[in-house]
């Protein structure tokens, strides 16, 4: 296959940064689309050019560490990581226009790095359930019905690649703020620190910059864990709530 | 080098130096012996230990765990990953589940039971000690883990669930659907992220370890360079904790994640750690294959595979044809013949190379013949493809989504990949290395799997010793110790900052032909050839020498672009890449000095009759600690590494050769 | 008027609710839900015109004695007109509070297209819309300052507004604008106000009913006034 690559240059956080046009030859379609940015890369080295800076580490969509907006897209066409969308989702002489995450509070490193620090400290905000080590109880102790532990695995799956902010047109954390407010919320073990979670994660996501939820659901579309998006209602309802019941000092 | 070692004898391309104990654990009762070091070690009153910096290198399993415990005793903690986030290290890829002897199935199970099956499991390789109190811990994980959220399997009637893993004949193994690791990390992290937030864990993400500072003979400090800036700082503290994973990625294609690398444990091992059994590497029989010369890592799919599926080649070399158009009679269901009792269920380390045995004879399917076939044909036959669907399903769409091929249609092709490295830094029982203060947990050390590591074992021993061994051996060792604050102008801090210096500069001066990458893939090729699935003297001696020409070549013709002050992943690479060349070679020369086949180091020369690894109790039952030859620079040594041999002592589990036909 | 949110003190009771993004999306959704009891019920009173010209002004005179005896003539008219005025501030306010932060939030554009993402710019652009038209049927049929009609009857107001051809354009494109508004707000509504029922095929399927027959019911009357079958 041939490409034409359009893919956003930027050296540093303080460079305007620009698209670049490339060409590039012999991409197999059986290449992830990781391995066709090392194909360039490779060539990029060997003219003397500066590669492509991109974040990526397991390359099995799992550890969130890659993504970039393809054609318009967080993670491309297929509802997958980029490590895992394979070059046959393109068509021999596409043109391809490669571009990091855009938010506010993910500023751009270089080129298709960003920062995503923001969502670390949204959950050392609360997103977690106060256990020392030593303190556990013996496992079995609580039950937890099959369905809660199902949809709080469901929402746990979240790998925190920052898709959803990237795909909304807001620049919205809420689908990412939902899905552990909603894990965590609905455990047993969850409930002594259900009302300031969720109120320290919504604060934090806030302070952080990131946009409001209008409801448009693009969050959950480029989502490649399939969040869904009745965690977004989950969200509200749990704060709602946490409201109400006020918070305590 | 240290100047009082002694050379007791010589090899080849090592010298003999004195044996090795490790003296910290006590000696009897197995079942006891941590209860008892626990209560001899040394404590730190609360009001204290705030004084105290720990610095850990890694977040992963054993890394993140130990951070967010160490910072709850109330310690302070000084914690670093390359990573852009502490929840992205490689821990999360782990699929399959964690072993713990609680017993809930009432099959039998119990901590000695898993203590036997793990010794037994890593061919007799590994410690006895350290072995049982992993088994002990093992329970105290899962307690662990619930009360922080990890959302695991669960029965219909809320209670845990277990399932079995890896030819054990009792159901232990705790899981979170294909997905333990990932959970089990997170629960890890956000505890650290509490700590973090809290002002108790001082936080360097984006920071790679480049060097290790050591004053009066004590880890005191590492060197760590800021990826973003490229700037080098200097950390100072009294102990120093490396959890910083295995080194599969020696091999450039393996299950690992990318970044995964041994610079943090090989700099270490430099400045005079010793590194246990390099050469045990476990190889995984089911991976996906290479689909060409781009490939850049490879995928793992779960083991459970061979409950259902038939692998197969076909009888005649070279058989083009695709897979429906060979008769029954014309396919080799090989693991089925050769080993009739177990057939496809034989443990990894036999099915890997019979798979690389009948590939080398030419039979390989798909790409490169570098693969065979794992058929689900009968198995929807018999079961129906609905049911085939809901037990591999998510593994199948994975396999359908790398190679565009349907596995419900056409046999999958699967061939192994290097997923795990047992050995490590050396380490006594209180995970302390031969540098006093420097600790090394999880996957970076040598400890727990012998020459082989179980299924759901791994996710084990990096809690066990994060959440529960770390805590307790920190405190006997900041408690036994008086620190002097150290100058950050003293000549051991700029010495060290000085060479890390030297080299990134020395790396981006040569601006060769080559780059990075292509190193990279060349000595996984060597090392896959020479030291993977089965190894022999002269392709061992092969490789060594290759390695040492790759090594020469690599520093002098390899292209680093950019500038070392800005975020520069080739320099990142380049400083990786030099490191496992070295490494490389002390695994080929480890694997040389082994002339005997144990759990996943094969040697050609040491097997039975059939075929099957023979282990050499009389001339091999120690762990080789191997002390680093000399203090070269830019890859240049002054010696041969010295080997120290730790006997290992069976009071319990008595040695007995495996057999699987 | 606070730029953004993220140096606002933080939310510790409904009382301080507008200080979070949350609070803010909660606020326009009751706003928005009053506003949308209102139209549904002034949509179902404007039929009573096809009963004939005496009793819809009959119905129209009644309207200013809702309350009586209790409350004084027309008084519950303002206690609802000072109610919705509340509400359409608020929710304004909100909406363009939140529409700032988003925007800031997404500083540098995508270059390539995206698809999809529509519901926020129309509610944006049909929000801005429907104020004007609120302020043009104020003048039209409250006030009457822009109506040709020369009577303070209602049913001519009607009559009269709507045999002008580009009137009738005017209250269709905000129909228009309506029928998008309540079709994505309704359910956004729920949603915002954590009713996880919000995004079921159902209820979405219920907010454009809702909104198509708001949009119809309210579009009836011109165009039976163009078509003669008012007059």
């Amino acid at each position: 296959m041939k490409l034409k690559l359009k893919i956003w240059r930027q050296k540093n956080g303080a460079d305007a940064g620009a698209m670049v046009d490339y060409d590039l030859d012999n991409v197999s379609p059986d290449m992830s689309f990781l391995e066709m940015l090392d194909t360039l890369n490779e060539k990029l080295i060997l003219d003397g050019d500066d590669p492509v800076a991109f974040d990526h580490d397991c390359r099995e969509g799992i550890c969130g560490s890659c993504g970039v907006v393809i054609n318009g897209e967080a993670h491309g066409p297929e509802q997958t990581t980029a490590c895992q969308l394979h070059m046959r989702a393109f068509s021999d002489g596409e043109e391809i226009i490669i571009e990091p995450w855009r938010a506010a509070p993910f500023p751009v490193i270089k080129d298709l790095v960003v920062n995503r620090s923001a969502f670390d400290r949204i959950i050392g905000a609360g997103g977690y359930i106060t256990a020392p080590t030593g303190s556990a109880p013996e496992g079995n102790s609580t039950r937890i019905p099959k369905p809660d532990a199902d949809e709080a695995f469901a929402n746990a799956t979240c790998i925190g690649c920052g898709a959803c902010v990237a795909a909304c047109p807001n620049g919205s954390a809420s689908l990412f703020v939902s899905a552990k407010v909603t894990h965590l919320n609905l455990l047993p073990q969850g409930q002594p620190e259900r009302t300031t979670r969720v109120l320290d994660m919504v604060e934090q996501m806030d302070a952080e910059g990131f946009g409001g939820c209008t409801n448009t659901g693009m969050c959950t579309v480029s989502c490649p864990k399939e969040i869904p998006f009745v965690s977004i209602a989950n969200l509200n309802k749990e704060y709602r709530r946490a409201v109400k019941s006020g918070r305590k000092a | 080098m240290s100047e009082q070692t002694k050379f007791v004898g010589e090899g080849e391309f090592y010298r003999l130096g004195e044996a090795i104990a490790d003296d910290k654990a006590p000696d009897g009762d197995v079942e006891t012996r941590w209860e008892r070091r626990k209560f001899a070690s040394k404590l730190v009153n609360p009001s204290n230990r705030r004084k105290h910096k720990v610095i850990v290198v890694g977040t992963g399993l054993a890394g993140g765990a130990a951070g967010a415990s160490l910072a709850e005793q109330g310690y302070h903690v000084v914690q670093f990953c390359f990573q852009d986030s502490p929840r992205r290290a490689h821990s999360i890829a782990a699929q399959g589940g964690i072993n713990a002897a609680k017993n809930y199935r009432n099959d039998g199970d119990s901590i000695y039971r898993l203590f036997y099956d793990t010794v037994k499991g890593g061919d007799f390789r590994g410690r006895e000690s350290n072995i049982y109190r992993l088994a002990e811990n093992s329970v105290k994980i899962i307690d662990q883990c619930v009360a922080q959220g990890v959302p695991f399997a669960r029965e219909y009637s809320g209670l845990l669930d277990t399932r079995s893993f890896g030819g054990v004949q009792v159901q232990r193994t705790f899981y979170a659907r294909g997905q333990t690791g990932q959970q089990l990390l997170i629960g890890a992290y956000q505890a650290l992220s509490k700590q973090i937030d809290a002002g108790n864990v001082e936080m360097h993400a984006r920071h790679e370890m480049l060097d290790l500072i050591i004053i009066d003979g004590r880890a005191r400090g590492i060197v760590a360079r800021n990826l973003v800036t490229g700037e080098l700082s200097t950390h100072l503290g009294d102990a120093v904790v490396l959890a910083t994973g295995g080194y599969g990625n020696v091999f450039f294609l393996s299950t690992n994640a990318k970044g995964s690398n041994t610079s943090a444990i090989w700099r270490a091992h430099r400045r005079g750690a010793y590194f246990g059994n390099p050469c045990y590497t476990q190889i995984h029989p089911t991976c996906i294959p290479r689909s060409g010369d781009h490939q850049s890592k490879l995928t793992l799919m779960s083991e459970s595979l061979r409950n259902d599926g038939r692998i197969w080649v076909p009888k005649e070399m070279g058989d083009t044809r695709s897979p429906d158009q060979i008769p029954e009679d014309e396919r080799d269901y090989y693991l089925e013949r050769i080993y009739p009792a177990f057939g496809n269920l034989v443990p990894r380390d036999i099915a890997s190379r019979a798979a690389k045995n009948v590939c080398d004879e030419g039979r390989g399917v798909g790409p490169g013949g570098q693969g065979v076939y794992l058929d689900f044909a009968d198995a929807i036959a018999r079961m129906g493809e609905a049911t085939v669907r809901e037990k591999y399903g998510n593994l199948f769409d994975m396999y359908a989504r790398i190679t565009s091929e349907n596995p419900y249609k056409q046999p999958m092709r699967i061939y192994p990949a290097v997923h795990y490295t047992m050995g490590g830094l050396w380490v006594d029982y209180d995970l302390q290395t031969t540098i006093p203060g420097l600790f090394a947990a999880g996957e970076a050390n040598f400890s727990d799997h012998g020459a082989n590591r179980l299924g759901a074992s791994a996710l084990m021993q990096g809690l066990s010793d994060g959440y529960f061994v770390l805590p307790t051996v920190l405190n006997n060792y900041i408690g036994s110790n008086k620190f002097a604050p150290v100058p950050t102008d003293a000549p051991e801090v700029t010495e060290v900052e000085t060479l890390v210096k030297d080299r990134i500069e020395k790396l981006l001066s040569i601006q060769g032909d080559r780059t990075v990458d292509s190193f990279h893939r060349e000595l996984g090729q060597i090392m896959w050839d020479y030291c993977g699935m089965a190894r022999n003297d002269a392709g061992l001696r092969k490789a060594i020498s290759e390695i040492r020409h790759l090594r020469d070549e690599f520093w002098k013709r390899v292209k680093v672009p950019g500038t070392g002050a800005e975020l520069n992943q080739s320099l990142e690479k380049a400083n990786r890449v030099a490191d496992f060349i070295e490494l490389g070679e002390l695994m080929c020369i480890d694997a040389l000095m082994r002339e005997e086949s144990c759990g996943g180091h094969f040697r050609e020369e040491s097997q039975t009759a059939e075929g099957e690894a023979e282990r050499q109790d009389d001339k091999f039952s120690f762990v080789a600690a191997w002390e680093y030859g000399g203090e070269g620079r830019f890859g240049t040594v002054s010696g041969d590494p010295v080997l120290h041999q730790e006997e290992l002592i069976f009071d319990y589990v008595h040695p007995a050769q495996r057999s699987y036909a | 008027m606070v730029e953004t949110l993220s140096k606002n003190p933080r939310v510790t009771g409904f009382a301080t609710l507008h200080r979070s993004t949350i609070g803010r999306k909660m606020i326009m959704a009751v706003t928005g839900l009053i506003m949308l009891a209102f139209v549904v019920v002034h949509m179902v009173g404007n039929l009573k015109i096809f009963f004939g010209e005496t009793e819809f002004n009959e119905y129209a005179a009644w309207l200013r004695t809702i309350g009586e005896p209790a409350l004084h003539e027309a008084w519950y008219l303002w206690i609802q007109r000072a109610v919705l005025t509340v509400a359409l501030v608020l929710h304004i306010w909100a909406a363009v509070t939140l529409s700032r932060h988003d925007v800031n939030a997404r500083p540098v554009k995508y270059h390539a297209k995206r698809k999809g993402g529509y519901a926020t710019s129309t509610m944006r652009w049909g929000g801005v819309t429907l104020l004007l038209f609120i302020i043009w049927h104020i003048l039209d049929m409250t006030t009457g300052t822009v109506n040709p009609a020369t009577s303070h009857e209602p049913y001519e107001r009607i009559t009269a507004g709507f045999d002008q051809w580009w009137n009738v354009a005017i209250y269709t494109l905000a129909m228009v604008a309506l029928c998008l508004h309540i079709w994505h707000g309704l359910w956004s509504a729920a949603n915002t106000l954590g009713w996880n029922r919000a995004t079921t095929a159902g209820f979405r399927t219920f907010a454009v009913f809702v909104a198509l027959v708001v949009g119809f019911g309210f579009l009836l009357v011109p165009y039976s006034v163009v078509f003669g079958l008012v007059d």
